[in-house]
């Protein structure tokens, strides 16, 4: 089903699936549903993430050492589409394994796994032609990233390709927790918006990396239309045992809806 | 088996793709700095200005044209082919590496890029960075896998002294890979200010054609040496591959040339279980790594296979794109040498020549060993021996007891 963001702002929820276990993943993910997610990320994990900061990383080697693969995460995914049939559900991999697991039988297995939609983090709009035509095929909606660094006919040739959403890069970087917002992100999904489409039909942006609290949250709402939080969810399911990751995580993305500081503006 | 992305339209050869291999597989943000390195480059190449500057710098401080050098009495110990010895290990730094980091430390100077980072193996890109970036006045930061620091820590030492930092890697298997992988991590964050500076023919476009031109000079000089010498070509080119920059580059020239065998040697490491050696033409499958489409050994999940090989230079998990359309094609032939081969080889040449090769090198001196006894005497083997082995004098000592 196509993805909605249902809140304002959305909120897109990354998770490494298999970490610490594939049924904890399930669990946490279920937890972030309930609690307003309005689309899961299920990071499929690989281990030479080169766009991933320490957090992700050490929660892709805890996933690999457990034995999660890729059809592994394919079931999980079917097990989270059955019990939650109108949640997002994208899958976040690096291009590697789905090369090898062979990219049309993971276009049709991901889409009758429930799949809503891809994101290949090394796969640009330049190489895309298979993989967007695979992806068609299934009807699965492609994500590509943008970047601050992307020139606008770059941007143009992203928002066009996409499906779903555009996923805004907040800062040049890799993925990770900071103090603070970009001054980058508010440009960048601005710019965005010129080739994104007019208002009725307009695709949605959200922006990640480095979003960590209510008030990254609260300002992204002011920009976009969805915000995506990675590393200090995995973070905090780092610091928590299998049996309370997913309260944790519930408790915190609802902490996420209620600024507790009153914006600095 | 994994499927092949094409580009949109087949029939269109862009730049960056040897035949279904190479292209660009990263993140987003690297984009924008990858495209305006490919402009650079294109107008740098073109510029006479920027080539007699890099000439210029490549005769009176990197010591080209290296000398094309009979090794009568190898040779005559093997009975057989003629064995030259193309000696880029005479180069300053010690390596081919210095071609290339010249290369692209003028380019990143026109560019006024005033920070560069790499990433280093068995240290030799990284001493021959440090020595461009002090040259041409730019900060440097090499990265380099724990695993490698150890084993090669004299490079660590000379690069410090250089004035270049060097950052240890701890993840993955603390090699070549997780070096570039963390160089890469770098790059993305300081893209707007950072130059870097890839060491061999691998990542995504420009990078394994700019690497591959930087070292083309190794073919150009040998063909017109040999002939000089010979009158004729070789029967064969001779070459170890890790990421495989001096084995383009020493092929390149004669790749026209049929009736030229061009022979890379992969390492072969310890064994043959997936793990055990570096060899990507026997048992890697086609896969995107590090930026490019090319074999990579990994598992049947995707994941990157740990690799092995006694020369930190050669042990990596993929293999240069131009390479992996060579071998489909079948003009260039590639085999492997074990560690120990390629130990035997070090003590052969050192005992036979008076040269001391790189482990890394030593693999394709492994190679003509073998070779050269099977072929007739007329025949002419050239061997790029792309380093020397003073680096590699902790390893030596301990394998080969000295």
């Amino acid at each position: 089903m196509p993805i909605r963001f249902n809140h304002k702002p959305g909120l897109v929820v990354y998770l490494t699936a298999g970490d610490p276990s594939l049924e904890a993943t399930r669990e946490i993910a279920l937890a972030a549903i309930d609690e307003g997610a309005d689309v899961i990320e299920l990071g499929v994990p690989f281990n030479d993430p080169v766009a991933d900061g320490p957090i992700i990383q050490r929660a892709s080697e805890r996933a690999l050492a457990r034995g999660t693969r890729l059809k592994d995460v394919l079931v999980l995914c079917r097990e989270i589409r059955a019990a939650r049939p109108n949640s997002g559900l994208v899958l976040f991999s690096y291009l590697n394994p789905i090369l090898r697991y062979g990219l049309s039988k993971f276009a049709d297995d991901a889409a009758s796994a429930g799949a809503d939609g891809v994101l290949a983090t090394d796969m640009i709009v330049e190489e895309a032609g298979e993989y967007l035509a695979e992806m068609t095929r299934a009807h699965l909606a492609p994500i590509f990233l943008a970047a601050p660094t992307s020139p606008d006919e770059r941007l143009e040739a992203i928002a066009a390709h996409s499906v779903g959403f555009v996923y805004a890069i907040s800062r040049t970087g890799i993925t990770g927790k900071q103090q603070s917002l970009a001054v980058d992100a508010a440009a960048l999904v601005a710019r965005i918006r010129r080739f994104s489409g007019s208002d009725g039909t307009r695709l949605p942006v959200a922006v990640g990396f480095g979003i960590s609290n209510a008030d990254h949250v609260a300002q992204v709402a002011e920009f976009a239309d969805a915000a995506v939080v990675g590393s200090a969810i995995v973070e905090l399911i780092e610091r928590s045992t299998p049996e309370t990751a997913a309260g944790a995580v519930a408790r915190f993305i609802k902490g996420l809806r209620l600024p507790q500081t009153a914006l600095a503006r | 088996m994994a499927s092949i992305i094409l580009p949109a339209n087949p029939s269109e050869s862009r730049p960056g793709r040897f035949g279904v291999y190479g292209g660009r597989y990263v993140p987003e943000t690297l984009m924008a700095a990858l495209m305006e390195l490919e402009r650079a480059y294109e107008i740098a190449k073109a510029d006479a200005a920027f080539q007699a500057e890099l000439n210029e710098l490549l005769t009176d401080y990197a010591g080209r044209p290296t000398p094309l050098y009979f090794a009568k009495r190898l040779t005559e110990s093997l009975g057989g082919a003629k064995i030259y010895l193309k000696r880029e290990d005479l180069l300053h730094t010690g390596a081919h590496k210095i071609n290339n980091s010249l290369g692209q430390g003028l380019l990143a100077k026109r560019m006024g890029k005033k920070r560069i980072i790499a990433e280093t193996g068995a240290g030799q890109h990284g001493v021959a960075t440090a020595s461009a970036c002090a040259l041409l006045g730019l900060e440097c930061v090499i990265y380099m896998g724990e695993v490698d620091m150890e084993r090669q820590e004299l490079n660590v030492m000379r690069m410090r002294l250089l004035g270049a930092e060097v950052r240890g890697v701890g993840s993955g298997s603390k090699t070549l890979k997780d070096a570039i992988s963390e160089a890469m991590r770098d790059w993305v964050t300081n893209v707007r200010t950072t130059y870097y500076l890839l060491g061999s023919a691998l990542g995504a476009h420009p990078y394994p054609t700019m690497v591959r031109d930087f070292h083309r000079c190794i073919s150009r000089e040998m063909k017109a040496q040999i002939l000089e010498k010979e009158g004729r070509l070789p029967s064969a080119v001779v070459a170890c591959v890790g990421g495989g920059s001096n084995a383009i580059g020493a092929f390149y020239e004669f790749i026209p040339d049929r009736q030229v065998r061009l022979i890379g040697v992969e390492a072969g490491g310890r064994g043959t279980v997936l793990g055990e050696h570096a060899a990507r033409f026997q048992g890697g499958v086609p896969g995107v790594l590090q930026g490019t489409y090319s074999y990579v050994l990994q598992d049947d999940d995707g994941q990157i296979a740990l690799t092995h090989s006694v020369s930190a230079g050669l042990d990596y998990a993929s293999i240069g794109p131009e390479h992996a359309m060579l071998h489909d094609t079948g003009r260039a032939e590639y085999v492997s040498q074990d560690d120990a081969a390629a130990l035997d080889a070090v003590k052969k040449l050192a005992r036979t020549e008076g040269i001391l090769p790189a482990l890394e090198s030593a693999h394709a001196v492994a190679e003509a060993i073998r070779i050269a006894p099977t072929l007739p005497a007329r025949d002419i083997l050239v061997v790029n021996l792309s380093g020397r082995g003073d680096k590699d004098m902790g390893i030596l000592a301990r394998e080969l007891k000295l």
